[in-house]
């Protein structure tokens, strides 16, 4: 499992990557999951459902990732945008 | 009388190099500081053209391998994702639909019809502002707004400012925008079933 975070200036970088179904990766990736939710980002999963449509899933701990899922992206939280005009 | 008119010729341009040569050297130290200027300017902004296009170039691929490929496709050919409304998509009854441009507000209108709903403005500014900026690439912008309405549409919309249409972007652009999008799904579908094995 990789955690991957969105970064001006950069696109994504990799925080963490490891086997969850070695602990002591699994600590590490734990503890790199706790660090971003405490610098406020969001967490979501891309998923794929069974009839092959994309999606994503917004995680809030480590417990809601799937054991399977190869990745988890972190984004900044959302924040109403421009009053201004900027057309 | 051609080495007089010769030797009157080099004075001459002496002459002139000795007049020019101060203002030309101005002119000289004039741009040198203006190049620094312009140097130091670029340094404390932070900006470099060239690791913006790489970063992009990162957030295409990350998106590319998040949503479906059609989607993918709308993107790379048009420059907009649409995202039917209501977690669902038209075969399974979305009454309404998304246009979400990077960078800019997401827009809601009603397939049907194409009337344009609203205008939902949403950022995701890092405030820990790498490189000096808050701005995601431009592909991550458009992926963030795509897991966030895949995710959780309610909630996105509860922390965007909403607005009536042509706020922000110019509803006659939109309106191209969604033809563009009829037309591009109408020759997709043409090429999809030319590629058909023939009977």
């Amino acid at each position: 499992m990789r955690l991957l975070r969105l970064k001006p200036g950069h696109g994504e970088i990799v925080l963490a990557e490891g086997d969850v179904e070695v602990p002591e990766q699994e600590r590490e990736l734990i503890e790199a999951f706790r660090r971003e939710l405490d610098a406020g980002m969001w967490a979501a999963v891309p998923t794929e459902t069974s009839g092959g449509r994309r999606e994503a899933e917004y995680v809030k701990s480590f417990a809601d990732v799937p054991r399977d899922a190869d990745r988890v992206i972190f984004f900044p939280r959302a924040a109403g945008g421009a009053h201004g005009n900027s057309r | 009388m051609w080495l007089a008119l010769g030797t009157a010729a080099v004075v001459l341009l002496a002459l002139l190099w000795e007049i020019a040569r101060p203002r030309l050297r101005r002119e000289l130290a004039d741009r040198r500081s203006a190049a620094a200027a312009r140097r130091q300017a670029s340094a404390q902004s932070g900006y470099d053209p060239g690791r913006e296009r790489r970063a992009e170039q990162r957030a295409r691929s990350l998106l590319r391998s998040c949503v479906d490929g059609e989607a993918w496709e709308m993107y790379r050919d048009l420059g907009f994702l649409r995202v039917w409304g209501g977690l669902g998509d038209r075969a399974q009854g979305a009454s309404y639909a998304y246009l979400v441009y990077p960078h800019k507000p997401i827009v809601a209108y009603l397939p049907q019809t194409g009337e344009l709903l609203n205008e939902y403005c949403v950022a995701f500014p890092d405030q820990s502002k790498p490189f000096g900026s808050t701005r995601l690439p431009d592909s991550d912008d458009v992926l963030a707004k795509w897991m966030a309405l895949s995710a959780d549409e309610r909630h996105l919309i509860a922390e965007a400012n909403m607005h009536l249409p042509g706020r922000q972007i110019d509803p006659e652009r939109v309106r191209r925008d969604l033809l563009r999008l009829a037309r591009w799904e109408r020759e997709r579908e043409a090429h999809a079933v030319d590629r058909l094995p023939a009977a």
